[in-house]
Parts: C-alpha cells; sequence; structure tokens
C-alpha cells in the first residue's frame, strides 16, 4: 500500500494549498490552547474548519484535527468541546495526546476515528498498545526517539498504524515530556500550545552582533556575516565545559526522504509534515515535492533526486533519530 | 487515613560511582528521617548494569532501616532490552514499583502502584483514569503551577490517593533519545566512554552571556537552578499534599532531608530552611517559579508571593 502523506495546516489558505498540491490528508488546530501550535494569527475557527473538511472531502482527501496539549486541571470545557466540535464537523480523525482526553473522545464519539499525537511519546509496544486497548487508538504518531529498526519492531507487534514525522523542524527532545520553554518564559507546549513563544523573544543589537534572547536568557548570538534564526530554545548556541557549541540540536531541518525503503519495510503507514505555522507558499512547494517524490518512489521502489534546500531551515538536513548516529 | 506527611527520596538522576551510590544510600538509611526511598536508573539504560550487583544490598539496608522502597521504571523505553528490563521490573513483584513511563503504566494495571513525575498527569480526567488501574500515589510533575496541584490533590484525595510534590533538587525539564554529555565531548551516545560519570550534579549550561541555564545528565536535560520548596510546605500541606520528594544531590542530604522534615512537623520556618538551603546549595541557586506560575527559573520570595 502507498504511504500516505499528511500535511500542516495552519490557516485555510495553506489547507487548500496543501490539497491542491497532493496532500492526503491535512491536520490542523482550533484557534485555541487545545493545540500544540497556539501561535498568533494561526489555526481554524469552527466555521473555517467545517469548510475545510467539504474543501477536502470534495476532492477524496482527509482532515485530522489536533487537540494535542494537556487540558488544564478544572478547565476541561475548551478540550471537551473541540473533541465535540470536532466530531460534529466530520473530521476524519482527532489527534490527541491525554489519558483523560482520550477515555472521554471514546467514551462519548465512538465513531470518532483516533490518532495519537506525538506529543503523547508513545515510545515503545507497551505503551501503543495501552492506547489501542483502552481506547481503540487506530493510528499512532511516533516521537521522534525511535530508530527505524525500533520502528519496525513496534509496527509488527502493535498492529497499529504508524505515522512518522519526515520533513520539517526537529524536535530533539522527546516531544511532550519537556518543559525547557516553560523553565524559561512559563509557557509550555503541553500546556499552553507553545515553545519558546514570540511573545518572550527579543532580539537586541550588540555593536556588529546580533543577540536573540527568549526570556532572560540568551539563546544565540549572531555575527555580522550571519542569518539570525530564530530563538527555539533546543536549537541555541550555548557553552558547556568550556566549548560553545549548538548543543542540543543545530538549526537544521528533519528530511528522511532517503529513508523511504527502510520506512516502508518498517511497515510504516504514513507520513508527516511538520509545519503549521509555515506559509501556503512553503507549504504548497514542501507538498507537491514530496509528493512527486513519493509517486516516484511508487511506481519503481527508488528514491527520486528532489531539491528543497531552498525550503530547508539553515539549509542544512539530518535524518535524526531514525539512524543510530543522531545519538 | 494518615495525615502524616511523608518524606520521600527520588532515585539518583546521575552516574555516581557505585561505591559513592552504596555509600550514600548506606547514610540515608542510618540517618535521613526518610519514609520512602525509590531506587532504580531511571536516566540512562546503559548505567543499569554498573548499579545491579549493589540494588538488593541498598535495599536491604534501607528496608531493615524501615524506609519503604520503590523501585522506579526508566524515563525513557524504546529498545528491546529497555523494554524486558521494564518487563523484569515489573514481574519480580516483591515491592512496590513507580512508573516512568507509559509502557510501564500498562504493565502494572490492575495492581497498585505509583506514577512516576515522567508521566504526564495534568488534569482530574486523567488522575482518576489512572486511578481507576491501581494507581495509588501520583508524583506530580514540576512544571504544575499550585492551582493544578490543589485540584489534584483534592481529586486524589476523593479517589483515596495521595499526591507528590518534588520540593529539592534540580527539575528533569526533558529526555531524549540523544546524549548531550556524550555530544559536549564529541562523541556518540554509542562509544560514549561513560563521560556523565564526571559531573555528580550534572554538567553546567550556559549561555553565550556567561549566565548559567541548564544542566546536562545524558540523556537528560535539567535545570540550573535547585528547585526548592520549602517556604511553600504549610501551602502544599493545606493543599493536601501529602509526600514531599527529595531529588538526590552531592550536597549534604542527611541535612536536606532533616531540615524538610523539621519544616513538615512545624519544628522549623520554611522561609528558615530555605535561607539556610541558599548557603548549602553553593553551586546554583534556588528556584520556585513553575509552582507560582513563572518560569520555573525564577525564585519568587516571600514578598512578591504576599502581593501576588
Amino acid at each position: 500500500m502507498a504511504f500516505e502523506l499528511i500535511c500542516p495546516a495552519g490557516t485555510p489558505a495553506a489547507l487548500r494549498a496543501a490539497v491542491d498540491a497532493g496532500a492526503d490528508a491535512v491536520y490542523c488546530g482550533f484557534r485555541d490552547e487545545t493545540n500544540a501550535r497556539n501561535f498568533p494569527g494561526l489555526n481554524f475557527s469552527r466555521e473555517e474548519l467545517g469548510e475545510a473538511v467539504a474543501y477536502a472531502h470534495a476532492r477524496g482527501r482527509k482532515v485530522f484535527v489536533a487537540i494535542n496539549t494537556y487540558p488544564t486541571a478544572g478547565n476541561l470545557g475548551p478540550w471537551h468541546r473541540a473533541v465535540d466540535d470536532a466530531a460534529r464537523l466530520k473530521a476524519d480523525a482527532v489527534i490527541l495526546a491525554d489519558l483523560g482526553l482520550l477515555d472521554y473522545a471514546a467514551t462519548r464519539h465512538p465513531e470518532l476515528r483516533l490518532h495519537l499525537s506525538v506529543q503523547a511519546s508513545a515510545a515503545n509496544a507497551e505503551a501503543v498498545k495501552l492506547f489501542r486497548d483502552s481506547f481503540g487508538v487506530q493510528r499512532v504518531v511516533l516521537p521522534r526517539v525511535l530508530t527505524v529498526a525500533d520502528i519496525k519492531g513496534l509496527t509488527a507487534e502493535t498492529g497499529v498504524e504508524v505515522e512518522v514525522f519526515v520533513f520539517g523542524g526537529l524536535c530533539p527532545m522527546a516531544e511532550g515530556r519537556c518543559s525547557l520553554s516553560s523553565y524559561a518564559t512559563g509557557l509550555s507546549p503541553n500546556k499552553q500550545g507553545v515553545c519558546s513563544p514570540a511573545s518572550h523573544v527579543r532580539y537586541e543589537p550588540r555593536g556588529d552582533e546580533l543577540i536573540s534572547r527568549l526570556g532572560d536568557f540568551t539563546i544565540n548570538v549572531f555575527g555580522a556575516d550571519e542569518p539570525a534564526g530564530y530563538p527555539t530554545l533546543c536549537k541555541g548556541r550555548f557553552a558547556a565545559d568550556g566549548r560553545t557549541s549548538y548543543l542540543f540540536e543545530e538549526p537544521t531541518s528533519l528530511n528522511a526522504l532517503q529513508l523511504l525503503p527502510e520506512l516502508k519495510a518498517a511497515g510504516v503507514h504514513a507520513l508527516k509534515i511538520e509545519g503549521r505555522q509555515r506559509g501556503k507558499a512553503y507549504i504548497a512547494s514542501v507538498v507537491q515535492t514530496y509528493r512527486k517524490a513519493l509517486d516516484a518512489f511508487e511506481r519503481n521502489g527508488k528514491v527520486p533526486n528532489v531539491d528543497l534546500d531552498a525550503v530547508v531551515e539553515g539549509a542544512r538536513e539530518t535524518a535524526g533519530a531514525y539512524q543510530r548516529s543522531w545519538r | 487515613m494518615e495525615n502524616r506527611s511523608l518524606l520521600t527520596l527520588g532515585p539518583v538522576l546521575f552516574n555516581w560511582p557505585v561505591d559513592q551510590w552504596r555509600d550514600f544510600y548506606a547514610r540515608m538509611a542510618d540517618e535521613a528521617p526518610l519514609d520512602v526511598v525509590y531506587l532504580g536508573e531511571v536516566v540512562c539504560s546503559k548505567r543499569a548494569p554498573f548499579f545491579e550487583d549493589a540494588i538488593p544490598d541498598v535495599i536491604e539496608r534501607l528496608t531493615s532501616a524501615g524506609k519503604t522502597v520503590v523501585l522506579s521504571s526508566p524515563i525513557l523505553v524504546t529498545t528491546d532490552r529497555e523494554r524486558k528490563a521494564v518487563r523484569d521490573l515489573v514481574e519480580a513483584g516483591e515491592l512496590g514499583i513507580e512508573a516512568n513511563d507509559l509502557g510501564a503504566v500498562a504493565q502494572l494495571a490492575g495492581r497498585p502502584h505509583a506514577v512516576g513525575p515522567f508521566v504526564n498527569v495534568y488534569n482530574e480526567a486523567t488522575l482518576g483514569w489512572l486511578a481507576a488501574r491501581g494507581a495509588t500515589t501520583v508524583s506530580l510533575g514540576a512544571e504544575l503551577p499550585a492551582d493544578s496541584v490543589g485540584l489534584l490533590t483534592k481529586e486524589a484525595t476523593r479517589l483515596g490517593m495521595q499526591t507528590e510534590v518534588q520540593v529539592f533538587g534540580r527539575v528533569p525539564l526533558a529526555i531524549s533519545a540523544r546524549c548531550y554529555h556524550a555530544r559536549v565531548h564529541g562523541l556518540h551516545k554509542d562509544g560514549c566512554q561513560f563521560v556523565c560519570g564526571q559531573d555528580h550534579d550534572g554538567l553546567g549550561v550556559e549561555t553565550l552571556d556567561d549566565q548559567p541555564f541548564l544542566a546536562v545528565n545524558g540523556l537528560q536535560t535539567m535545570s540550573h537552578t535547585y528547585l526548592c520548596l520549602a517556604a511553600e510546605i504549610s501551602q502544599l500541606q493545606r493543599l493536601g499534599v501529602s509526600r514531599f520528594r527529595l531529588s538526590p544531590h552531592t550536597v549534604d542530604m542527611v541535612r536536606v532531608a532533616r531540615g524538610f522534615r523539621a519544616v513538615l512537623d512545624g519544628a522549623l520556618d520554611g522561609a528558615d530552611l530555605a535561607a539556610e538551603l541558599t548557603g548549602l546549595v553553593t553551586d546554583a541557586p534556588l528556584a520556585n517559579g513553575f509552582f507560582h506560575d513563572q518560569p520555573g527559573a525564577a525564585y519568587i520570595g516571600a514578598h512578591e508571593r504576599m502581593s501576588a
């Protein structure tokens, strides 16, 4: 069976661009703290989601709704309403992380297809089977901590559809288990759906240099000849043991295109592109390129040479944790 | 139901030489007023073989001293070998077990167990779901603010469970498949030469402006600051929290434990203990921001708390 191509959309325009460029399914979120890309100017109203589902369904594609932050104690309402509305608006699946919310969705909406978010960080077969057996989860998006060999074992053992990230930003940490952002800013992916939020970012010139700061901390210092990147905490330059480096991860993009044969052999069902915060031109370009590459791969089993350099962050790529040497 | 506040000791998170590790627990057994001791290598499975042979003696020593020993499962479990280690832990069955990943949660269903701070419990629905499967205590993540701690504790009490809050030590902030200790030394996780063993409280990470920021501990990234909720103990007790967790460091943990025991018993003022710990922890400042819904790195003093 051909890989399913799962593409991001932060706006209705990006969703249409992804569908038009060949996405099999598009994932998006509501405009609030219930999803892990809760950025200003992004995401969908209820009405926009209804229109998006109609647009996708008319073209034989699917829409998944990410409700993948962890509901706040004493305030479950927004998360419950998000699940209820996704079901009412005929979303093809909801992507959840929280045990309590999965329980709610499975009980209230037994017909609703459940996917396990990467934010749940289910990293082994026992964890995946927990979600399968307890809530009827049909697909798991794997955290970016597994090698291709690990994935193969997990796929065979659980029988759950496996979706993996193949392109875009790369968390070097196990997703959903990281409080770095809230340590520096008080706001976290798990609670507020934001990582290294723009509200806490400052750029300060210092002589020829440009300092990028997050909260009270310097995340990077750029020379006059360096392009200044966004200060995502784990992509910063730090000093340890007297050495300065991109300690956690370089400003690289994940690109696992070369691993298509291995991912196919590992039983992976769907390939996911990161980037709900990206504009529609970026989405169109990446989705189109991946669509062509996947079609060519399905025809002859070979990975075609494709050019994604123009859109790759820092013009550098990595296959991330899928290869042991990354560790 | 018992009202006495319990003082607990989380697992040693660092790669200490095994003799130092054994001596540490001997001293905890003999001198520290601890009720519960969590034991086990939770950060990196490559370290586990160093401690395997010493564990039975340490359990014996702690148990003889009247401490309840709970075995902690690893935070990140991906390989077949790591999965087998969790299975073995669950099947051994003599002692209580603290689940620190969802795979362990899955395998402990139907029997009483502890849920550790590395399992995401942010709301009462998740807490209730875990309780129905046998969880008797939940150690809350350090990221949770006071409001959430209060609501979760209220629900836990209603369900006959207990909540635990970390009150001392560097806060685990992230876990990765990648070893940052190895990376700092130009190595990979395979062939790491166990360089994490050089830093008994973690390896300091500074910003390019020389500001201390984080600490690296193998696969784990921690706060530079030491979490200290000494001044918040009476508030935590009022919220109904009954277990107070210390995380081991090379500072005099007997003194730390005695200080917290005294505050829990009302024999010492929390603010006085916080002042004492400021002098005792010489390699980093204290922090309590998460609890006060501020950046985790912040320290909110009594004055700010009053006006908040």
